[in-house]
């Protein structure tokens, strides 16, 4: 009788566990908490006032100081505290924001701008010319170590200034409190968009002062949202501005940023209704389940985004300095298998521009996927039996799974790829430092345009004077006649011309297999029933997400 | 009289009965008869046995290669595959989020977490012994300083010791099993110092130590026999331990890298597709559970033979 | 009494400055320029050099160690680098939360793990001892971030009775404190398991028996009172054990302790907060074993003799 009881526990001790496990496989997963039926979407064009945005992160951002900031989490976010002389309306046309548009002299070096009157910080002060003067001259200092500083050198003076030469920049002038006036030293087609940029983005000087190298902890600027609250790690909080310029914006109460929250967990409290916008996106394992399910139909934004995603192939570490290799390495990537791999969200690239940026040649001339020419051109560089390298790739999914991708796919041409995860600053630091890594994939660090001109995408990723320490020019690559080439390229008025010299350029950089450009990637992003607004509010191309356009119902 | 039968008592009765039993009964077959009553131990040893087949002929039984990503791995959307039962010719198991088979990564995956439980586990030991016989053994300020030692780095959590140290070095197999064969001695060597500490006030001792051997010939030769059941046990034990360490640092990312396929690896990719995919997490936990609970009820059944008054 | 506190805590000095020694021998090996990454990614090298310079990090080994522990003697354990705060306030930011989560995951083990070894002992071989050494085997086994993943899944999503990680409130805790407590309370399942048995057919409880009294008074007062103690005192033992398994708990629920805090630096190789980290959690390891050593030594006098 005892053997039997033993029997009987045991036995619904396993079908208890079995039962549990079929749960986990079998049954469907039970409605989201939202109601099956589509909402319906808002009344178009009429906003309301109130109501906070929760938006997550799963990382801290890393600073708000504009002149240092240039991820891509903090790049939307310093717009919502700054602003800069011009601004982009939704169809990426340049139009007036704090200054008017500029005066330009006939031979196109001389700007000068007439800025507003009562735009306030928002400690209360006026905003004057000086106070753009000084911002620029801030991001040129070389002690401010600013990313962007290479962006201002066709400003006169600038380069002197740099190195210590001169006390100030001879070609920032101010004439009077709303006006100053830039001399540029050439022409330059993308000086406009330099001025809308990020890293002009006006700064107090008492405050800067004030706080010194922490400022990027406590930013105030002038912009439609005031700095609140910043408690690391967890959570980031902006208010209203009362005083803001454009007295109509904007129509949130304020946006509260949730961090250390996975992309996993983000969607989750999404379909509670807890959060209004994921900042991180929709999480790639769970895309496909969203996009098929009805009730998130008007749910999900989607842009294409003017992006490349590549392998940086490193031009000054053996065997990448032979570009044989390089070539070979072109040939060997499925790109298709990649692109699946991101559920489709994105198109194999051929050239290194994507399709949306100026300049971008439909006709470019790439490399097929050819393994088996990639294993005759390796022996021909003198790599029969192939060799061993690696590749640093950040740890965030699915990066790491199509790094794996590429590691299978070189090793059917006989190269043996390791692949390192690493963190995204990490992986960023070691591609800056020249000779150190011999490949990298820009995956969930790429290359996304800060401005629609192709000089976006030569000067701070391709040129010589970012293939330095700390630059992002993670091929090392420095080509000077190309570099001159393109400067010209920037000066010539004729934009038809213009954009053919950089078709020519771009495709001398492919021939040169720098890269190995791998796809354009489309962007998704799923948001509450609540917060609503335009696609390019949601995922604006330069700014991201914009926080002063969106606005909430109840 | 016998007037009850309770299980403390047991032990006693197999004395009894061995005592009339004619045929020589040496302690090796007492304990294995100790241990063939021990329903539980048995079936931990089987399934160690089946562990360790798997792990030697994965590659016959494995039906893909667990490192290759299918052509048909992935639907056309790319997600993995749900298993194809109960046809099987395809994925018995489905695929993982790459478009790998997932049985055949469960098999290799029993390669890596064997060899690192076992051989990690043997220099654990072997560093446990030496120093625990050293530290018991050495009256004054050799034992006293090898034992303050133990002590501290008992002091350092493990994981944390260990995701330094791999930290410091690169993750790779051999990296690994010397991780955490470094980190794991720490229990094992204040258990023999306890056993040392006592065994060293025997006769036999005082005896050999009257005859003139050596410290040196008095540990390794006398002394050291008598630790032979603490260290199969905590060899066995041990393994189950080193399985559980080396998933955890697979989790966070700097265990085997890939391709190699690992338990913890897989779960730790799987992870981002709980929803759409659960099994691809709910079959490497379930093997490395599996493999954790064969090796401790081996290793209890181990103790519970060799030891016969430790009472269950 | 005084004087076995004197003799413990002098015993804890030496063993401090190893803990400390080892973990500054760890992070001068690693593979990363401390200079460069509190510098940033785009200083120049003549920026980097004489950071180094004012790091002092261009000096001999020892010499580093030293001012490394008077810093550290005075509360300076460095600036993180990914974080842009000192290591002190980064740590002690996230003390309280794991301070909540050890303390409720001990009390899970043995709230869980007392009763369900008491019941299989006093119930031997009954069908409640094997569904307790079932379960004990099962969640001894089960990889704790496993055990985490799948009861988030089960649990938070699939039937949305907990919150799905972070932490805030109570309700926020009970999960990863369950899960947290899982193993060592099935380890304390069999420990409470075997000690009952072995005071269950000691000769003071025979008598007990024999002297008439009720088997509630026999079992509370005789067979309980005794089994516990040796539990109780390793519980302080469980400590370095606990923390291994928070960090993997910590990971998988988000919560904001200090073992995520330390995954976290180390995957960022922020050189300053993982050796403060490691340091932190040895220290408090050694202190919780002081602790416990005091405590035994209170309730066994025989100990403070040794």
């Amino acid at each position: 009788m005892k053997r039997l009881r033993f029997f009987v526990t045991d036995a619904l001790v396993v079908t208890l566990v079995l039962v549990l496990i079929a749960t986990a496989c079998g049954a469907p997963a039970p409605p989201p908490p939202e109601a099956t039926t589509p909402p319906e979407p808002p009344a178009a064009g009429v906003p309301q006032y109130g109501g906070t945005m929760i938006l997550t992160y799963e990382n801290d951002i890393a600073t708000l100081d504009p002149a240092i900031g240039y991820d891509w989490d903090n790049w939307g976010m310093e717009k919502w505290i700054y602003d800069a002389l011009l601004d982009y309306d939704v169809d990426m046309n340049m139009i007036p924001h704090i200054a008017e548009m500029p005066e330009v002299s006939a031979d196109g070096t001389v700007y000068t701008f007439t800025l507003r009157e009562g735009v306030k910080f928002h400690n209360g002060r006026e905003l004057t010319a000086d106070d753009v003067a000084y911002t620029i001259t801030r991001v040129i200092d070389p002690e401010t170590m600013s990313p962007g500083q290479s962006f201002y050198f066709t400003i006169k003076g600038s380069e002197e200034f740099a190195n210590g030469e001169a006390d100030s920049v001879e070609g920032i002038e101010v004439l009077d409190d709303y006006t100053i006036r830039f001399t540029l030293t050439q022409p330059d087609a993308s000086f406009l968009n330099v001025v809308a940029l990020n890293f002009s983005f006006i700064v107090p000087k008492e405050e800067v002062e004030k706080w010194g190298e922490d400022f990027g902890h406590h930013p105030m600027g002038t912009g439609p949202f005031v700095f609140d609250e910043w408690v690391p790690g967890q959570r980031l909080t902006f208010v209203r501005s009362e005083e803001y310029f454009l007295p109509e914006l904007p129509y949130l109460d304020g946006v509260e940023v949730q961090i250390g929250v996975s992309p996993d967990v983000a969607l989750l409290r999404l379909e509670k209704g807890e959060v209004d916008y994921l900042g991180d996106g929709i999480p790639p394992g769970e895309f496909v389940r969203l996009s098929e399910d009805p009730a998130w139909e008007n749910r999900i934004v989607h842009s294409v985004r003017v992006h490349t995603g590549y392998i940086a192939l490193n031009t000054q570490l053996a065997p990448f300095d032979d570009v044989r290799v390089r070539r070979a390495v072109n040939m060997a990537i499925d790109k298709e298998r990649i692109v699946q791999l991101l559920n489709g969200r994105g198109v194999p690239a051929v050239g290194m521009l994507p399709p949306l940026m100026p300049g971008y040649d439909p006709d470019v001339k790439g490399y097929d996927y050819d393994p088996e020419g990639a294993k005759a051109l390796l022996a021909e560089a003198g790599y029969p039996d192939g060799f061993s390298t690696f590749i640093e790739c950040i740890s965030v999914d699915p990066e790491p799974k199509l790094c794996e991708s590429i590691q299978n796919d070189l090793k059917q041409i006989g190269i043996d790829l390791e692949v390192r995860t690493l963190s995204p600053s990490t992986v960023i630091d070691d591609a800056g430092t020249p000779g150190k890594v011999p490949m990298v994939w820009s995956g969930g660090l790429a290359w996304i345009q800060d401005y629609p001109h192709p000089s976006d995408f030569y000067g701070p990723i391709l040129g010589c004077d970012s293939a330095v320490q700390g630059g992002w020019n993670w091929p090392m690559y420095c080509n000077p006649e190309l570099d001159a080439r393109e400067l010209a390229a920037r000066g010539m008025s004729d934009w038809d011309a213009s954009m053919e010299e950089y078709q020519e350029i771009f495709q001398i950089l492919l021939d040169d297999a720098v890269w190995v450009p791998v796809l354009h990637q489309e962007d998704y992003n799923a948001h509450s029933d609540a917060l609503h607004g335009g696609v390019r509010d949601f995922l604006h191309p330069v700014h991201d997400i914009r926080a002063y356009m969106l606005w909430k119902s109840e | 009289m016998r007037t009850h039968t309770d299980a403390s008592e047991q032990p006693v009765r197999i004395f009894e009965v061995a005592d009339r039993l004619p045929e020589h009964h040496s302690q090796l077959s007492l304990v294995w008869r100790r241990f063939k009553r021990d329903r539980l131990a048995l079936l931990g040893g089987a399934i160690v046995l089946l562990l360790i087949l798997v792990a030697v002929f994965a590659d016959e039984l494995a039906p893909y290669d667990p490192a290759e990503p299918l052509h048909d791995g992935l639907t056309a959307q790319g997600m993995p595959v749900p298993s194809t039962l109960p046809a099987t010719t395809r994925f018995i198991l489905g695929t993982d989020s790459s478009g790998r088979d997932l049985l055949s990564r469960i098999l290799f995956g029993a390669r890596v977490s064997l060899t690192v439980g076992v051989l990690a586990n043997g220099l654990a030991v072997t560093i446990g012994v030496v120093l625990g016989s050293v530290g018991g053994y050495f009256r004054g300020w050799l034992g006293a300083l090898v034992m303050r030692f133990t002590d501290m780095m008992m002091a350092f959590p493990s994981l944390l010791l260990a995701i330094a140290l791999v930290a410091v070095l690169k993750p790779s197999l051999w990296v690994i099993v010397l991780v955490i064969g470094l980190v794991q001695w720490t229990w094992i060597a204040r258990v023999v110092c306890g056993e040392v500490l006592s065994l060293r006030e025997r006769e036999f001792v005082t005896a050999a130590v009257c005859a003139g051997a050596s410290s040196g010939r008095i540990l390794f030769r006398h002394i050291l026999p008598h630790l032979i059941p603490t260290a199969i046990v905590w060899g066995t034990l041990g393994i189950a331990t080193n399985v559980m360490l080396e998933a955890s640092l697979s989790y966070l990312g700097i265990g085997v890298q890939p391709p190699t396929p690992t338990w913890g690896g897989m779960i730790q990719q799987a992870q981002y597709y709980y929803r759409s995919a659960p099994w691809l997490m709910l079959f490497p936990g379930l093997a490395i559970m599996l493999t954790v609970l064969s090796f401790n009820l081996l290793g209890d059944g181990f103790r519970d033979a060799l030891d016969p008054y430790q009472r269950r | 009494m005084g004087g076995y506190l004197v003799r413990r805590l002098l015993m804890m000095l030496p063993v401090v400055f190893g803990i400390s020694l080892i973990t500054f021998s760890l992070t001068y090996l690693l593979p990363a320029d401390p200079a460069r990454m509190f510098a940033g990614p785009n200083a120049s090298v003549e920026t980097v050099n004489s950071i180094r310079h004012q790091l002092g990090l261009d000096q001999p080994f020892y010499e580093q160690y030293l001012s490394y522990v008077w810093r550290a003697a005075h509360g300076d354990f460095g600036y993180s680098y990914h974080f842009k705060m000192p290591v002190w306030d980064a740590i002690l930011s996230r003390v309280p939360y794991t301070l909540q989560l050890t303390f409720a995951g001990i009390l899970v083990e043995l709230l869980v793990g007392i009763p369900v070894g008491t019941l299989s002992a006093l119930k031997q071989y009954s069908w409640v001892d094997r569904l307790g050494t079932l379960f004990a085997l099962l969640a001894v086994s089960a990889p704790p971030f496993w055990l985490g993943l799948l009861s988030l899944y089960l649990l938070g999503f699939r039937l949305p009775i907990f919150p799905l990680g972070g932490a805030g409130s109570l309700h926020h805790l009970i999960l990863p404190a369950l899960c947290a407590g899982a193993g060592g309370a099935a380890w304390y399942a069999r420990m409470m398991r075997s000690t009952t048995l072995d005071v269950m057919h000691a000769d003071y409880v025979r008598t007990a028996r024999a002297k008439g009294l009720r088997e509630r008074i026999v079992v509370y007062r005789h067979i309980l009172r005794n089994a516990i103690m040796p539990i109780v005192t390793m519980a302080g033992m469980d400590i370095p054990w606990f923390l291994s398994g928070v960090v993997l708990i910590e990971m998988v629920f988000g919560w904001p302790g200090v073992g995520k805090l330390a995954v976290d630096a180390i995957h960022n190789v922020d050189i300053p907060l993982i050796s403060g980290t490691v340091v932190f959690a040895a220290i408090v390891v050694v202190i919780a074993n002081v602790i416990t050593d005091l405590t035994y030594a209170v309730i066994d006098p025989r100990i403070r003799y040794q």
